[in-house]
């Protein structure tokens, strides 16, 4: 079994302000260093246990790529260490040397070499490798006439051919056609039921929320934040809306969820409730049923055009719905302080039975980044359930009419 | 010198090795119709080129030695040895830029790379040298048992390559000077040492500075045995010998120590 244990890590590239002075400090040893360190991580702490999927988000430059560097062993560290047991794969970069002059197969047996891999051990995987990447004949064609896509597919089948006990995978996932995207995320989801342990970089929020127990946000080489996949992703994305005279908070509600709400507060709001069809405010919704979601926007500063949308998220924080009032042409204009307004969004409930929240977002226009008045997660959280239909899978209600032919 | 943690990762990656010499190897004629003909085709011709047109056509004699082929094979036995330490020397100092992608995205022994590098510098001189062989068979003009001290002769200078080639790599990688330097440098070493030319036609004064040229002492060697047929004076290699351990010893130093420190400058 894989276990990650990250210690006080910290990672420092030397700068040298000249060409010179890295020969003069080596050449002359004990005239001090002529470097200056550039931290670009810094006591970095946690652990991933054997048989959980964390996640590590945060913005280009936060130090998502250097630490998986450093807990693959690529990179050394500048302090503090990384212990890992068990046999470790890391997908950072899929189709690493590969060689275009020479056939897939070929290449297969040099990459799964370069992992590890005995030439048996691929001989005998070969089949299936071959299967997962599913290119068919080209397998014995040369790498030069293979699409990107299907590179892809085949470096990815040779680099998850054998299960591990740590699999570290960066954003490379994000590649390929819909269909492998998938295809790969099953692998890896059976991977887990398996008990491999999990490190994942991605910026992909639904990646994250579906498949990690935890996640971690990298912020400026730190650890910003750590806890569910939902909360942290929400602090990230109210963190990248973030703006000057903007203040992120995180308000424990009484269920013990986290309120991420972000903006600058020029509207809030107030309220959120669901309504049945009689007006009346319900958490319990029976798959199908007519509902109204009423939404009250307290406005504090003049705005020139104000927006509200409404997203609706499953229990992992996946969107099931959003809309706003740019995409409904219903925008306001000229809305003054003191101003105290009811929206009303009527709609069937056609969702599967589960718990869902709603999000709201006050802005200028159709996105909350250009102007973030506020961005509410977790403002309405509501039960589906299905009281009067027969049974069905999924998260969506798409009762179909059934025809028949039998001749 | 190599300590038993890197010694193991080399065991556990010589399917690796194994591969990637092979892969280098047959690519460069992978495309190519004749495929492997190749790979014998262009030494022969080089050999033909020095043999056949030296001997023949520009009727070249070796000053002391009557035999037409005495030239040739004075000429084969300093640049076919000189391109294997060539070739060990200006590959190893690029193997760790050339290899940057790698370096920095997969976990793997990187001492691989220098014993991937002098393999197959190795395996191209086997080719080129066993034809040489042959002709030195076919030509009547093989030196006997002398040729047996080749092999230990060929371990001096693969030694000493590898030590310079290690301390170049890793020296390179954090100043691309080096790189530019020692192939300039490289040329010059190569007029300076006498396999074109005999040492007779240089002026006295200058024999005794050629002592200061390790490469003098191991072309030297190869000439007293293939052309002359004579063993060779085993004590004039003992100082190159001490030179490429001591290189080796602190190649292998300068690279464990600066390891790390590369993957950052790549």
């Amino acid at each position: 079994m894989g276990a990650i244990h990250v210690a006080n890590l910290g990672k420092a590239y030397k700068q040298y302000p000249t060409r010179w002075s890295r020969l003069i400090e080596w050449v002359l040893p004990f005239a001090g260093p002529r470097h200056q360190l550039k931290w670009v991580l810094r006591d970095i702490n946690f652990r991933v246990d054997p048989g959980e999927a964390v996640g590590i988000i945060g913005i280009n430059g936060a130090g998502k790529s250097t630490l998986l560097k450093l807990i693959t062993g690529t990179a050394q560290a500048t302090t503090g260490g990384v212990a890992i047991t068990g046999r470790v794969a890391a997908m950072l970069e899929l189709g690493m040397g590969f060689h275009p002059d020479f056939s897939g197969r070929q290449n297969a047996f040099m990459a799964g070499q370069l992992i590890g891999l005995t030439v048996e051990e691929i001989a005998a995987l070969m089949p299936e490798i071959e299967a997962f990447a599913d290119i068919g004949e080209y397998i014995d064609q040369p790498v030069r006439v293979y699409s990107s896509g299907m590179q892809m597919r085949l470096a990815f089948s040779v680099a998850s051919a054998k299960r591990p006990d740590v699999l570290i995978v960066d954003e490379a996932l994000s590649v390929g056609d819909a269909y492998f995207q998938h295809k790969s995320f099953e692998r890896i989801r059976e991977f887990r039921k398996q008990g491999t342990t999990l490190l994942i970089v991605s910026h992909d929020k639904s990646a994250i929320q579906s498949i990690c127990d935890r996640a971690i946000l990298l912020d400026a080489g730190r650890l910003a934040k750590e806890g569910a996949p939902e909360e942290i992703m929400d602090f990230y994305n109210a963190m990248i809306a973030e703006r000057e005279n903007q203040t992120v908070r995180q308000e424990k509600q009484e269920d013990g969820k986290v309120q991420t709400i972000s903006g600058t507060g020029k509207a809030t709001v107030t309220d959120v409730a669901l309504l049945n069809e009689q007006g009346v405010r319900v958490e319990v919704v029976d798959v199908g049923a007519l509902v109204t979601l009423q939404v009250t926007v307290a406005v504090n500063a003049p705005m020139a055009r104000m927006v509200l949308g409404y997203m609706i998220k499953d229990r992992l924080g996946q969107p099931m719905y959003g809309t706003n009032t740019h995409l409904k042409e219903l925008p306001l204009h000229d809305v003054r302080p003191g101003e105290k307004i009811t929206y009303g969004f009527s709609f069937p409930m056609n969702l599967g039975p589960g718990s869902y929240s709603v999000a709201t977002a006050i802005t200028s226009t159709e996105t909350h980044l250009v102007n973030n008045y506020e961005w509410r997660d977790l403002a309405l959280v509501f039960t589906v359930m299905n009281m009067n239909r027969e049974h069905f899978e999924g998260c969506a209600w798409l009762d179909p009419s059934i025809e028949i032919q039998r001749p | 010198m190599i300590s038993i943690g890197m010694l193991k990762g080399v065991l556990a990656y010589r399917g690796f090795i194994i591969g990637s010499v092979k892969r280098e190897f047959q690519s460069k004629y992978h495309n190519s119709i004749l495929g492997a003909v190749w790979t014998v085709l262009n030494p022969l011709a080089m050999i033909v080129v020095y043999t056949v047109i030296f001997s023949q056509i520009m009727r070249a004699k070796l000053p002391g030695t009557d035999s037409t082929f005495a030239y040739s094979i004075y000429l084969c036995a300093g640049i076919l040895t000189w391109g294997l330490f060539a070739e060990i020397t200006s590959r190893g100092q690029n193997v760790f830029l050339e290899h940057a992608n790698l370096i920095k995205k997969i976990s793997f022994p990187r001492i691989c790379l220098p014993i991937i590098v002098v393999l197959n510098a190795g395996l191209n001189f086997a080719i080129i040298f066993a034809l040489f062989t042959g002709f030195l068979i076919a030509s009547g003009t093989f030196p006997g048992w002398a040729f047996l001290a080749i092999f230990p002769v060929l371990a001096v200078q693969i030694i000493f390559a590898i030590g310079l080639g290690i301390v170049l790599g890793v020296l390179n990688v954090f100043f691309r000077d080096v790189g530019q330097f020692f192939g300039i440098f490289l040329q010059f070493w190569f007029w300076l040492t006498p396999i074109v030319y005999p040492i007779s036609i240089l002026p006295e004064t200058f024999h005794s500075l050629l002592a200061w040229n390790p490469m003098f002492a191991i072309v030297t060697a190869y000439q007293t045995i293939l052309v002359n047929g004579q063993w060779p004076q085993w004590q004039a290699l003992i100082p190159v010998t001490l030179i490429g351990i001591v290189l080796c010893l602190f190649g292998m130093q300068l690279f464990r120590k600066r390891a790390g420190e590369m993957v950052d400058e790549l």
